[in-house]
């Protein structure tokens, strides 16, 4: 009957995937760091490749601190995690373990290829969990192109048993990226808003979760209206808006000790933020008598450099992935378009020419689009080209609001709120504007901010 | 005595409507008697004896509406009706030379988070600075913006978003 199961599965698949070299590096393939042309590639192609996660197996079924159990639990539990990863994202249609016959120690390095075969798998992902003396734990990882008989790539994790979902997201970043040609980026995570309460009174609170919504934790009480929060790139810091004390400011939250501190003290109002991709500087918008403009502060505290200076509204703004230039919103040609300056805030340019207002623009990690809220009425997620060409909008919910990147720059993130009760959720869309996607959270939410791969 | 003998009724009208709902024992005991007398009396209170006179609760009652100015969708500036009622906040704010006051700024939600923010206190800064040209002293008046996060009418209908799109003024006590 399983079996049965997987053969339907795999029975139109297609393998238009044949490397012509293969790598056994554990690294992954860098993507280009800058392009000027937009690619998309239909994945369609390589959608279709049956992928078999079945159960890592253990060298000695011994107890560990993680919360998956013992290595033998563990071993299941981690192809669970790279099947969901992989199913989720909608590039693959992976089959996960419990529908798998569990491999031996000795098949990881040397699978049942005709067995495999027979199943109709093209990709074969294998892997072994060893506890370690000191209570750390070992995972093994390796993709194995069935028809071929032969080993794609390989590579192994030290985890602490808190991380063990850590070494699942790195293995299934190393399949994804082997078989896709693009940057990994499960082993990230996300801050984001979560919302309570009535439309009226919404109790806001900074919260974080892993990519894939586990480990989340609520980092504010909600005593204080929360807003807008941005992952430092060292994941060490947290950027957000608070209502602490009644007024509206930029404060860092320290992920280690738990403390923050205010990123300027002023008595205007500052909101906004965002961090440079090295992390050094912090942008922010700031209102002056009802005025606002775009400045820069590094992130250390000191001085404030005012970017912008206009009697319109110029606020948010993206760092391009070298932190040459900034795109950032501005009304000043009298509704809310995209303009792109240097980042010291020298020639500023007006980009977004189509009908409609464009709002909260976000550089991509690849340095080749810009994502935005497209308002035409409603608000939809589109993207653009850095020189403001070749608009496409890739959501059509009633009010899809604030994109932020993956690490790899192929699927974006942002909130949909509904019309009438106003409540809100994240979702995810890729480059192509398909495999649209709620994203699981406890209670509602908003204002997501994905961060960059983990260190 | 009078309370008393309130709090009795009240409690046991409390268990006949438990009883009628359910036939077995409630399996949770009924409100505490003390809270509910208290609440009485406060409602009372409040009735008999209005706003106390330079109040915020007095500034509501006398501006009869005209504590918030409206404004069309994605402006801020301050129209003949908006000039009206911040002329009658300032009136209220001279009478009592002593108090201060924060002006809210606040959208619809058919704006963008961060957007919102800074329109939201653009309004806010618009009647401030309106209150000012009557001669209200700026020190006593402070802005806060709260773009769409705090909406009056929770509807998504023009007739809402109208209502959201304002500035209020609320004196401190």
């Amino acid at each position: 009957m399983k079996l049965r199961l997987i053969l339907a599965l795999s029975v139109i698949a297609a393998p238009a995937f044949a490397p012509s070299a293969f790598a056994q590096s554990v690294v992954p393939q860098p993507a280009p760091t800058e392009e000027t042309a937009i690619d998309v590639v239909d994945e369609a192609a390589w959608a279709d490749l049956g992928i078999a996660i079945p159960t890592f197996p253990t060298n000695a079924d011994v107890p560990t601190q993680a919360s998956a159990g013992s290595t033998a639990g563990l071993g299941r539990a981690l192809a669970r995690v790279i099947t969901d990863d992989l199913k989720n994202n909608g590039l693959f249609k992976p089959t996960g373990p419990d529908s798998l016959p569990t491999p031996s120690m000795a098949q990881i390095n040397a699978p049942d290829f005709p067995s495999w075969q027979g199943k109709g798998t093209d990709m074969l992902v294998h892997g072994f969990v060893r506890a370690n003396g000191d209570g750390n734990i070992t995972v093994g990882c390796y993709l194995y192109d069935v028809s071929l008989n032969q080993q794609l790539v390989k590579g192994a994790w030290v985890v602490g048993p808190s991380e063990w979902r850590r070494a699942a997201h790195k293995c299934a970043d190393l399949v994804y990226s082997r078989l896709s040609g693009e940057s990994p980026f499960f082993d990230s995570k996300i801050a984001y808003i979560a919302e309570t309460g009535p439309k009226d009174r919404r109790m806001k609170r900074l919260a974080i979760m892993d990519s894939d919504g586990a480990n989340h934790r609520f980092i504010t009480t909600g005593q204080a209206l929360a807003l807008t929060p941005r992952y430092s790139p060292d994941y060490k810091q947290i950027v957000y808006l608070s209502y602490l004390n009644g007024n509206p400011r930029i404060y860092i939250y320290d992920t280690v000790n738990g403390t923050q501190r205010l990123v300027t003290q002023s008595r205007n109002p500052t909101f906004s933020p965002r961090w440079s991709p090295d992390g050094r500087w912090i942008l922010y918008s700031m209102a002056i008598g009802g005025n606002t403009d775009v400045y820069r502060v590094s992130s250390a505290g000191g001085q404030s450099q005012r970017l912008t200076d206009g009697p319109g509204i110029d606020v948010g703004g993206s760092y391009s992935p070298d932190g040459s230039k900034i795109v950032f919103e501005s009304d000043r040609s009298g509704s809310q378009q995209v303009y792109v300056m240097n980042a010291d805030g020298t020639d500023q340019k007006r980009i977004s020419f189509f009908g409609g207002r464009a709002a909260t623009p976000e550089w991509s990690p690849r340095g080749d689009q810009v994502a935005f809220t497209y308002i035409a009425g409603d608000f939809h997620i589109a993207v653009m080209s850095p020189a403001g060409g070749s608009m496409r909008q890739l959501t059509g919910g009633w009010q899809d609001e604030a994109p932020t990147w993956s690490p790899n720059g192929r699927i974006i993130q942002f909130f949909r709120t509904e019309k009438g009760s106003g409540r809100a959720s994240l979702w995810q869309v890729d480059l192509t504007g398909k495999n649209e996607r709620r994203l699981p959270t406890p209670v509602d939410a908003s204002d997501p901010a994905w961060g960059p791969v983990l260190p | 005595m009078l309370q008393t003998s309130r709090t009795i009724i009240l409690l046991l009208t409390a268990s006949g409507a438990l009883a009628a709902c359910t036939p077995k024992a409630p399996k949770q005991l009924p409100p505490d008697p003390g809270n509910v007398t208290t609440a009485t009396n406060t409602n009372q209170s409040t009735v008999q004896n209005g706003p106390i006179a330079g109040t915020q609760a007095d500034f509501v009652t006398t501006l009869m509406g005209q504590d918030t100015i409206y404004f069309d969708t994605d402006r801020h500036n301050v129209d003949s009706s908006d000039a009206a009622a911040l002329a009658a906040q300032a009136q209220w704010l001279s009478k009592y030379p002593g108090k201060r006051a924060t002006l809210e700024g606040h959208c619809d939600e058919r704006g963008t988070r961060d957007y919102n923010l800074a329109l939201g206190d653009k309004r806010a800064n618009a009647a401030k600075n309106y209150l000012v040209s009557m001669g209200v002293d700026a020190g006593r008046l402070t802005v806060i913006s709260y773009g769409k996060e705090r909406p009056i009418a929770v509807g998504s209908s023009e007739e809402s978003w109208a209502r959201n799109r304002r500035a209020v003024t609320i004196s401190i006590d």
